[in-house]
């Protein structure tokens, strides 16, 4: 097998020779280049990115204003969406439609686009010393089928009655008898995208498996290609049960079957004209046996390139390697069996809850382990805090809020009480805004560079770090506030309705404080998005005039997409790479410099055989 | 104190109060792994920035503490789980009290409300089928049972009596919960009890209320555009007397009850 790898180099050269002659096409738009591929899907996910946040700043403003018509924005919402955005204010139907498709952006079309195809296209050829993917053509395919799900995503907002409006979680029966063909919209979106994100895995194992360079041992690997190898499987084995489920909605949408409706429905004040006997609980174990190892899916390649900047910036090897990656494979393993503990008051017994109840405390241990090691690395370090690391740094502490709030909803008992509130949104958007977002944002600063030949600007960099972490925490920590206080979510008039002031007559409603905070979430979100402003410049503005890196390697680093030229041409590397070593070899004693490349020849020992 | 440090909101139930005692339990774990964790991250950037330490050390931390460290927190989150968790939760969804030492309700949720079912005077509900469930019989109630004609249905009120039983203990309330057209969630706040309202299935649930007062029925599962509405329901826990009364203000009503 490695014998093909090493083959394909001296060919390399020729390779690039002649796609160079490929036209715009070729080369932007069908191409086979996993640094493309990348590329585009960076692009497009950073787009829905922003699409997705847009919707949340508007759902925001209907929470903390409901009924009063969105300033700016509501004009064109009204003349875009009609009805359901009449003089510019949220219906509760539009409310719940960009309630589910804020979700569904977010986690399908922009985290996990971003964190696992983007990054991973990029980086993991360029790191294990590749040519290229395994399958090149599947590659594009992949992307191919991620465009047309996000377009059949996105146009869903035009059709009458708006997109899908069930939660991204699309529960029947509320989600086969909402009236909108959105609902059909989203079945077939997500059908595209799951395909993707299949062909995307499968390409992702082959390469790992088949294409490292002589020499990159499994435990040599960067933990970035781990990270990315454990994603692929859990997005491989995950997948299809939901992909086979949606199937099965469709046709209950589409075709009259029944399986997951059940007999005797009467649904708005007569009977549904159904043939029934299907369960309803059927699609959410479906559903969450892919939900939960997604949550992973959005977590691991985020703690990968964490782990990627944290040891070049901290000039050390990364602490504790063999611990990662053993923990990022029990994560891996353990995710599969964890689901129901999102469906702990479907009516559960004690013995079902208990197992899902001990795997979810169980998982929380290799990602404390992981979350240690990262923090023990600093240690002994000389750490540099540029924009990146900043990003990183930043990360660690906002995970952990994450993780630890999952403990009291991972047992069922607690949970009784902080299910679905807002405790929950914060719990997971920790985990995910100020978590992997701000890892992607670190990875970005990191790898332009080696894309552009050309550093971002570091102090409209910091500016968008500090503007965001301020920002951000002062989202999500009331939500904490709001949660225990017993607010609800998906609430389109944000719990006005059960508010102490509008409830008089009972014990314990919300007070005004916990309400008024929605204003206060209001206006960090507008922050937040405001120091966005200063990134998407910097991003565009430093491809042509950012201050050049004189250097193909500029943060001296160890791995081997840095040890190339910049940026890599097809085929990747000039000459083919062997490795001699692991590779977070920094400050290396003996060494004068405080970098050793895994492929600078060593001439005590050969490459070992992979 | 610590209850209230938290923000949790008046709690009228028994098991709420160890539920709180858990949440406030888990959070004092939360609070000393993160200010642990806080602290060395803090030092440790300070310690180890670039101009006070140019050269890294390549061994980094030799010590094991991190690992002796790590078991600490599994044992204690091993605890939490088969010490609290569990048996709580065994003891809430396994051991029911005797139906005839209980109030018992049943409750089918629909868009956008809660219809709730009470035996009557008869203490005996009628006998109910899936193939009797109409738009104006949500319960599905057998119409030729002589049992069903006494029962009592409302909508979005529903009232139990706070009374001691022959135990010393607060009369528990047994709630059976379903729904008639798609999932819903039956929530109390103040009870600290939540449970999904599922089509085609019939939940119970149960709970001991400790004091007097008109509390919230939430939903908590998004079920459509007036998902917030449901809000309107009312849990009220009154004194005996007054409960009798309501039940006979309900009784003396006609039994054909149309709920649209």
């Amino acid at each position: 097998m490695q014998a093909t790898a090493t083959e394909a180099f001296p060919h390399s050269g020729a390779h690039a020779a002649h796609h160079q002659e490929a036209g715009f096409l070729r080369t932007y738009v069908f191409s086979t280049d996993h640094k493309m591929i990348g590329l585009q899907y960076g692009f497009t996910a950073l787009c829905f990115l922003l699409f997705g946040f847009f919707l949340m700043l508007m759902m925001r403003w209907q929470i903390a204003h409901p009924g009063k018509p969105v300033p700016i924005m509501g004009p064109m919402l009204a003349s875009l969406l009609g009805n359901v955005a009449a003089n510019g204010i949220i219906s509760p139907d539009l409310y719940n439609s960009f309630g589910a498709m804020h979700g569904t952006i977010m986690v399908f079309l922009a985290i996990v686009p971003l964190a696992f195809a983007a990054f991973g296209n990029y980086l993991v050829p360029l790191q294990i010393g590749a040519p290229d993917m395994a399958f090149p053509r599947v590659n594009m395919a992949s992307y191919q089928f991620y465009v047309l799900g996000g377009t059949v995503m996105f146009f869903s907002f035009f059709i009458p009655g708006g997109a899908a409006q069930a939660g991204w979680t699309s529960y029947p029966p509320l989600a086969e008898v909402v009236q909108t063909n959105g609902q059909t919209f989203w079945l077939i979106g997500m059908i595209f995208l799951i395909s993707s994100s299949l062909l995307g895995a499968v390409n992702f194992i082959a390469t790992v498996i088949q294409l490292r360079a002589p020499g990159m041992t499994w435990m040599r690997l960067p933990f970035f290609v781990w990270a990315q190898f454990v994603t692929a499987f859990l997005l491989l084995l995950a997948f299809p049960p939901l992909e086979a489920a949606g199937i099965l909605q469709l046709m209950d949408k589409v075709a009259g079957t029944s399986f997951f409706l059940p007999t005797g429905l009467a649904v708005g004040g007569k009977l549904a004209h159904i043939s029934g006997g299907g369960s309803p609980l059927l699609w959410q174990h479906l559903f969450w046996f892919l939900a939960h190892p997604e949550v992973y899916v959005l977590i691991l390649p985020a703690m990968g390139i964490v782990a990627e900047i944290i040891a070049n910036n901290t000039r050390k090897p990364i602490w504790g390697y063999k611990s990662l990656v053993y923990s990022v494979l029990t994560i891996g393993f353990l995710s599969f069996i964890v689901w129901a503990h999102h469906m702990y008051l479907t009516g559960m017994g004690t013995k079902i809850a208990t197992f899902f109840q001990t795997t979810t405390m169980l998982i929380s241990i290799p990602s404390v382990i992981i979350l240690t090691c990262m923090f023990i690395s600093l240690w002994g370090g000389s750490i540099r805090f540029n924009t990146p690391m900043l990003f990183v740094m930043a990360f660690l502490p906002m995970f952990g809020i994450g993780g630890l709030t999952g403990l009291p909803l991972g047992l069922s008992y607690s949970d009784i009480y902080l299910h679905d509130t807002y405790y929950v949104i914060a719990h997971f958007h920790y985990i995910v805004a100020p978590g992997t977002i701000f890892a992607i944002f670190a990875g970005i600063y990191y790898w332009f560079p080696k894309i552009t030949g050309r550093f971002m600007n570091e102090f409209w960099g910091k500016i968008h770090f500090w503007g965001s972490l301020i920002f951000m925490n002062l989202i999500f920590q009331p939500m904490f506030a709001q949660g225990m206080a017993g607010m609800l979510r998906r609430m389109a008039d944000g719990g006005a309705n059960y508010s102490g002031a509008k409830t008089p007559d009972t014990v314990g409603g919300l007070s005004p404080f916990i309400m008024g905070l929605h204003t206060w979430i209001l206006w960090a979100a507008v922050g937040l998005a405001l120091v966005q402003i200063p990134f998407v410049i910097n991003l565009f503005w430093s491809i042509k005039h950012g201050p050049e890196t004189h250097s193909d390697n500029p943060w001296d680093s160890t791995t081997l997409e840095w040890q190339t030229p910049t940026p890599p041409p097809h085929g990747n590397f000039a000459t083919a790479p062997l490795v001699y070593r692991g590779p977070y070899e920094y400050s290396v004693p003996g060494h004068e410099r405080d970098f050793t490349p895994q492929n600078e020849p060593d001439p005590a020992c050969e490459p070992s055989p992979a | 104190m610590m209850a209230k440090l938290l923000g949790l909101p008046v709690v009228a139930s028994q098991q709420g109060v160890s539920v709180d005692k858990l949440i406030i339990y888990m959070h004092f774990l939360m609070g000393a792994l993160f200010v642990g964790w806080l602290a060395y991250f803090i030092y440790a950037l300070v310690r180890f920035r670039r101009s006070r330490n140019p050269r890294a050390n390549y061994y980094g931390v030799k010590s094991h503490a991190s690992s002796y460290i790590e078991v600490a927190v599994a044992l204690v989150e091993a605890f939490l789980l088969f010490g609290l968790a569990v048996p709580l939760w065994a003891k809430a969804v396994d051991k029911f009290p005797k139906a005839s030492d209980s109030t018992v309700v049943q409750v089918v949720a629909q868009q956008f409300a809660w219809n709730f079912r009470y035996p009557g005077p008869d203490g005996i509900f009628g006998k109910q089928d899936m193939k009797y469930v109409t738009a104006d019989n949500v319960f599905g109630v057998d119409p030729s049972d002589p049992h069903g004609k006494d029962d009592i249905q409302t909508i979005n009120e529903m009232h139990v009596p706070l009374v001691k039983n022959p135990d010393g203990q607060y009369r528990p309330v047994i709630v059976y919960i379903s729904s008639k057209d798609v999932i819903h969630s039956f929530k109390v706040l103040a009870m600290r009890v939540t449970q999904d309202a599922i089509p085609g299935m019939r939940i119970p649930i149960w709970f001991r209320p400790t004091r007097e007062g008109v509390f919230q029925i939430n939903c908590a599962q998004l079920c459509g555009n007036g998902h917030f509405g449901m809000s309107q329901g009312r849990l009220v826990v009154e004194s005996e007397a007054d409960y009798q009364k309501w039940l006979a203000s309900k009784s003396a009503a006609p039994s054909a009850s149309s709920f649209e």
